[in-house]
């Protein structure tokens, strides 16, 4: 088992108590802009609700058959804070533990968790655009609505932007600073 | 060649240059093109905002509208004494109440000047106070939403002009009669007896400096005189409040020339923290009365109106140094306190010199009893003992005064249709510029405060004649803007207005706009009737009453199909906007409503009344163009005759009769 360094240690308990930040910020927002909405509506996500505008949003989007966006359709809610919670202990316990292992597991799990986190939000997106109410007032065939998963994008009347808030940005940080850790470490020890 | 043809032409020649020269010696009209930058100064690009927002007085439309300066766009007109069939105002179940008066249901008025609320003088923004010049009320309007909160009638007047004028604080409404009326017991007089029995009221309203409520605080029992128009004291002079009277010659009949027979009549000077303190030692004296006092709660969104049946008076004849008269030459107008709180500018309609009276002369004056004599138990001050000075030969029938920041007063001229800048302290003619036509009041923005924000001097007039294209013998009437940021007036503006102008105010728009409502919370509206989702929407009858809870969001109405009323009904439609979204309002019509249609805001309820009176199915739908489905929101109400025993059912998406082809 190779120790690592007590600044490594340090990285990787500052990254690991950065994410507690989860629980009092938005970690994702999608933005939307039209003629009518120059000021423009926003959906905030957090790590057990929404916030934002989105009865508005619904109420657009029910002309199209868009599902009417609930906090309860999202069971993520329910599970996301333990999620978190898990990542938070695995980081600090890979700090007290000092070695590579710990800090493999770590960002590995924080790596895999990302991108289960966009993969999910990705197959919620793909439903949410595509599995429409045959009835609505508005039918465009071939047309769907799959919201951005990260960036713009055109969506009839509207220009729908998705990206990280200041959540999602912090643990970005904190991924960085945990590959960082590792890549650190791999360097010092292969060129001992 | 010859000379015949060189003299011919000549001749032509001369006669030519005769008629030339005659014409130019023919008097012209004044000439009325404004200067080349003029489009400039009072163009605001599309999407940009004015630098203030104009509030000005609808006169006989008994409404309030709102303009933008310096571009002269409309905004809005707010109802406040005229029913408005537009939004539904003095008709809905909800606002009836608000037109409420001691005379029953008055559905109009006559609006003449606005008053926007102060503190330590200066502008806060919060409400403005309009006033009825017919069935004496006053009314507060809400700067947040726009609306009308509060109607306060007020008794013992016979026509509320001296008014809304108010103190430093807002402390204080006034609202003096214009018309002297007999009161109390002995109503039923001659009108010949007017010497007699005839008296003039003047009510201080008090305003709540929390939430704005009114409350007739105390009236002042004074001669039957006509009073005019006023203003509070600021600074120096805050505790004293300043009205104009005419026909002290106490006429009733031809005033015209009756009332004006005197030289000179009065400025009447109020001592209101005088009689604050007899109020405090008991002297005032509960009377009876009978006036009407609505109030608009925006949590009900409902309007409701209470019977007051008691007045506080103080007699000023008796209770000494609450108020002194002051000559003032010719049926004083305009009786304007200029930002410093010491000058009260008289303006006398028929007079040809403007009098600048001083505050402190005043108080010496009062101090050593310098008085010419009584009116009417009241002690009248030497003119020449209050006179700080006068504006000589101004121009003529000065009637209004505001100010700028820099010692300037601005006069209204109604005869010589002009506006004059002078200087008030030196009291020099400064500068003059014609109108189009006839001015009565103006405004500068700030203009009665302790600090006026300038830049522009606002002509509201009462002729327009040629100024636009005609429309039939009813022409509008309209206002100019003038830049007075240099020395000389410059007109850069005209712009026609909703129904007469009398005064106005304008106000920066980083004073109203930041705290302007968007919407109504759906969690706090506490109507009786409100249906807060699709899910309370529902259709109930208590006799021959039924109450529709209907609810309205892009784009349909629920219920939308209703069955089981009948002819001899009366159908309440309690709708409620269910979008928390900005600029999203929904209309209500029925066919054949012999009220009016609702315009309702988000999350707003409002109430319309509905009696069918025969048998059919009847269309409603929604009036205000709300979405792309804005015209598929519609619905149907059947009634059946007197007695059917059709069921009462009512739903929304429901399909009963597929087999007919009907729904999907």
């Amino acid at each position: 088992m190779n120790p690592i360094k007590r600044i490594s240690r340090g990285v990787v308990a500052v990254a690991a108590l950065l994410m507690i930040s989860a629980y009092f910020v938005p970690l994702w927002q999608i933005l939307m802009w039209a003629p009518q909405y120059p000021e423009g509506l926003e959906m905030k996500i957090w790590i057990d609700t929404l916030s934002g505008d989105v009865k508005i949003i619904s109420a657009l989007n029910h002309y199209i058959g868009m599902k009417h966006i609930e906090v309860e359709m999202f069971p993520e809610f329910g599970y996301m804070i333990y999620i978190v919670a898990v990542l938070i202990g695995v980081g600090l316990l890979a700090a007290l533990w000092g070695k590579r292992l710990g800090l493999w597991i770590f960002a590995g799990l924080l790596v895999a968790t990302g991108i289960a986190a966009l993969v999910d939000f990705y197959l919620w997106g793909y439903d949410y655009g595509h599995n429409l109410d045959p009835t609505a007032a508005i039918s465009i065939p071939g047309m769907s609505y799959q919201p951005p998963l990260i960036g713009t994008k055109q969506l009839l009347n509207f220009t729908a932007f998705s990206g990280p808030d200041i959540g999602g940005w912090i643990f970005m940080v904190s991924a960085v600073m945990a590959i960082g850790a590792l890549v650190y470490e791999i360097y010092i020890n292969r060129t001992k | 060649m010859d000379k015949k043809i060189i003299l011919r032409s000549l001749l032509v020649v001369a006669t030519l240059v005769g008629i030339t020269v005659l014409q130019m010696c023919k008097p012209q009209a004044p000439a009325s093109v404004s200067g080349s930058d003029a489009a400039v100064k009072a163009y605001v690009p599309p999407g940009q905002y004015d630098e203030f927002y104009n509030l000005v007085s609808g006169g006989f439309s008994g409404q309030m509208s709102v303009y933008g300066l310096p571009s002269g766009r409309l905004f809005r007109v707010i109802p406040v004494f005229s029913e408005d069939p537009t939004t539904g105002y003095g008709y809905s179940e909800e606002t009836k109440a608000m037109l409420n008066t001691s005379h029953g249901y008055v559905p109009w008025d006559d609006l003449h000047h606005p008053a926007i609320s102060t503190t330590n003088g200066e502008h806060d923004g919060r409400w403005v106070f309009g006033n009825a010049n017919n069935t004496p009320r006053v009314a507060r309007i809400d700067l947040k939403t726009f609306r009308t909160s509060e109607i306060i009638e007020l008794p013992n007047s016979g026509g509320n002009h001296s008014s809304p004028f108010i103190t430093e604080n807002t402390e204080y409404v006034v609202a003096g009669t214009r018309f002297s009326v007999p009161v109390g017991d002995k109503t039923d007089v001659p009108i010949s007896t007017f010497k007699e029995n005839f008296k003039g009221y003047i009510s201080f309203i008090s305003v709540d400096p929390k939430d704005g409520k009114m409350n007739i605080a105390f009236q002042l029992k004074t001669p039957g005189v006509s009073f005019d128009l006023a203003r509070a004291g600021k600074g120096p002079s805050h505790g004293w409040f300043f009205f104009s009277c005419y026909n002290t010659e106490q006429a009733y009949t031809l005033l015209e020339v009756n009332a004006s027979q005197k030289d000179k009549d009065f400025i009447m000077a109020v001592n209101w923290k005088k009689a604050e303190e007899y109020i405090a030692q008991g002297k005032g004296e509960k009377v009876k009365a009978r006036y009407a006092r609505n109030r608009y709660d925006e949590s009900t969104h409902t309007a409701t109106s209470e019977m007051l049946t008691e007045v506080l008076q103080l007699d000023p004849a008796v209770l000494k140094d609450i108020i002194y008269f002051i000559p003032c030459p010719k049926s004083p107008h305009g009786c304007d306190t200029d930002p410093s709180g010491e000058y009260i500018v008289g303006s006398g309609k028929l007079a040809a010199l403007i009098p600048v009276f001083s505050f402190t002369k005043i108080q010496q004056a009062i101090a050593n009893k310098d008085f010419e004599g009584e009116f009417a138990g009241i002690p009248v001050i030497k003119y020449e003992s209050a006179l700080h000075g006068e504006v000589k030969k101004p121009g003529l029938g000065p009637l209004h005064t505001e100010f700028d920041a820099n010692g300037n007063a601005y006069t209204s001229f109604f005869v010589s249709s002009e506006i004059v800048k002078w200087n008030v302290k030196s009291l020099e003619v400064l500068d003059r510029v014609p109108t189009y036509y006839s001015i009565g009041h103006l405004c500068v923005p700030g203009g009665p405060t302790r600090k006026p924000h300038g830049k522009y001097v606002i002509a509201y007039n009462k002729i327009t004649k040629d100024r636009y294209l005609p429309t039939g013998p009813e022409l509008t009437q309209s206002a100019q803007i003038y830049d007075i940021t240099g020395d000389k007036m410059k007109l850069i503006l005209d712009f026609p207005t909703i129904g007469e102008p009398h005064y106005a105010e304008a106000i920066p728009a980083s004073l109203i706009m930041p705290q302007s409502t968007k919407i109504f919370k759906i969690e706090e509206n506490n109507h009786p009737y409100v249906a807060k989702g699709e899910g309370q929407a529902k259709v109930e009858r208590k006799g021959n009453e039924v109450h529709v809870y209907m609810t309205a969001i892009r784009s349909h109405l629920t219920p939308d199909n209703i069955e089981g009323v009948r002819v001899g009904d009366e159908v309440y439609f309690h709708v409620t906007n269910l979008e928390q979204d900005w600029d999203v309002p929904h209309g209500f019509a029925i066919k054949g409503a012999a009220n009016a249609e609702l315009l309702i805001m988000p999350g707003e309820t409002a109430t319309l009344k509905w009696k069918p009176l025969s048998v059919g199915v009847y269309p409603f739908y929604c009036t205000d163009f709300c979405s792309a489905l804005h015209q598929e929101m519609q619905g149907y109400i059947r009634i059946s005759p007197a007695g059917s025993n059709v069921p009462l059912k009512y739903s929304t998406g429901k399909t009963d009769d597929t087999a007919a082809g009907a729904g999907r």
